[in-house]
């Protein structure tokens, strides 16, 4: 139906009409006892190292909604380009959504110019990104990757801060990872020796830390490609269902059964040569 | 992409834009298609970014223009704001669908994805406009 109110197309982008309902309604929902839903964040133990070959990443496995678990099994290390992989902590939503950008404009740029993008370009973009809205993006990503000058961990906080550092750790959990990885990281190590150092790491931040949990994922990242392992390790708190709950087909009874077979009648038939040539 | 490093070149306070209601006949506020107002709603935003992001693309135009005359001298702008005018031309009605090609690729638009391209596609917008009345206020006769 043709609005009269409505005198030019609304602009695409972020649509503010709402926040001053939003406002007025948080504190009217039942005098103040019933709140808006409160994000998915992804309460995080994230960690990446860089080694002699390449780039190890590892990431927990648990998303939380409050005080609930709502993902036991999260991917938290997205797909940037064949030779760059972010982990994301912050609010899942906003790392997903950004990650997904980012990956898609290298996608645009590297069909563009037929070059591999290089990791300072995709630091570049996110922290335009996230400068941009202020921090309003609750987005901390962890980015690593290979190119041709070489193997590269950057971290990019949510108001858009950029450290470039061999081995890092975000989220809720990052001071225990941390502990970790100060403690036994060295320059130039083994691929192998870096893995176990990242895993270490991502368990110590799910013992001391209640937002991260469950399962371990790891991505290595070298010039040859990118081996993502997911589960590295699970975790041996796993639960097994008892039964199954799944209904068997006959639980519910058939009353009536009534079948219309529908006709079709070839009204019109053309044929299209193709040019295979 | 932006471009930084220019605070020699911005002033005190980038002139930008109130919240704008619709204004009727005789500067006042029109009662009639926007409904009643609160003077509040009107002169402060709602959202942190609900300014800056009104005036984004404005804010890093100037801030193109002004770095490219410095670089280049003053054709240097001129020139790529005659071609933006003549490319913004080229449009349909305010209520049809424009593709806006030839601008988007002036700016550079074509190559990038940003959230202006994902959420709110006026293409999908859930609103219709009367076609005659966003004639009118188009030709400034309203």
């Amino acid at each position: 139906m043709a609005l009269s109110n409505v005198v030019e197309t609304p602009a695409s982008g972020f649509n503010f009409e709402n926040v001053s309902r939003n406002v007025a309604l948080e504190g009217l929902l039942e005098g103040g006892h019933t709140k808006a839903p409160k994000p998915m964040k992804t309460g995080t133990t994230i960690a990446g190292v860089v080694c002699k070959d390449g780039v190890v990443l590892g990431a927990d496995t648990r998303a939380t909604s409050g005080e609930v678990v709502a993902d036991k099994m999260c991917a938290k290390i997205h797909y940037i380009s064949p030779n760059m992989y972010c982990c994301g902590a912050g609010t899942a939503a906003d790392t997903e959504k950004t990650t997904d950008l980012l990956s898609s404009n290298l996608t645009i740029f590297s069909m563009n110019s037929g070059r591999n993008p290089r990791v300072v370009m995709a630091v570049n973009i996110l922290q335009d990104m996230l400068f941009r809205y202020r921090g309003q993006i609750g987005a901390s990503l962890i980015l690593g990757g290979v190119d041709c000058t070489g193997n590269h961990l950057y971290t990019v906080g949510p108001y858009g801060s950029i450290d470039n550092v061999p081995y890092l750790a975000m989220g809720s959990g990052d001071l225990a990872a941390l502990g970790i990885l100060e403690d036994r990281f060295k320059p130039n190590m083994e691929l192998e020796e870096a893995k176990q150092l990242v895993r270490d790491a991502i368990h110590s931040g799910i013992m001391s830390d209640l937002g991260s949990g469950n399962n371990i994922d790891i991505c290595v990242i070298t010039k040859q490609g990118v081996d993502y392992i997911r589960p590295y390790q699970e975790s041996e708190y796993k639960d097994k269902r008892q039964r199954r709950y799944k209904y068997r087909p006959g639980t519910t009874s058939i009353l009536t059964e009534k079948i219309v077979p529908l006709e079709l009648e070839v009204v019109q038939e053309t044929v299209q040569r193709m040019d295979t040539a | 992409m932006n471009t930084r490093g220019l605070r020699s070149q911005l002033k005190d306070s980038v002139p930008v834009t109130g919240m704008g209601q619709q204004v009727g006949a005789y500067g006042v506020q029109d009662t009639l298609r926007s409904g009643f107002s609160s003077v509040k709603n009107e002169l402060l935003p709602s959202h942190a970014l609900e300014l800056s992001e009104k005036n984004f693309q404005l804010n890093q135009d100037k801030m193109n223009f002004s770095n490219l005359r410095n670089i280049q001298g003053l054709h240097a702008p001129l020139k790529l704001q005659m071609e933006y005018r003549a490319a913004r031309q080229i449009q349909r009605l305010p209520f049809l669908q424009s593709s806006h090609l030839a601008l988007d690729t002036l700016k550079g638009n074509d190559e990038s994805i940003s959230f202006e391209d994902i959420l709110n596609d006026p293409s999908q917008s859930e609103m219709v406009g009367e076609p005659h009345i966003m004639m009118e206020y188009k030709l400034g006769l309203m």
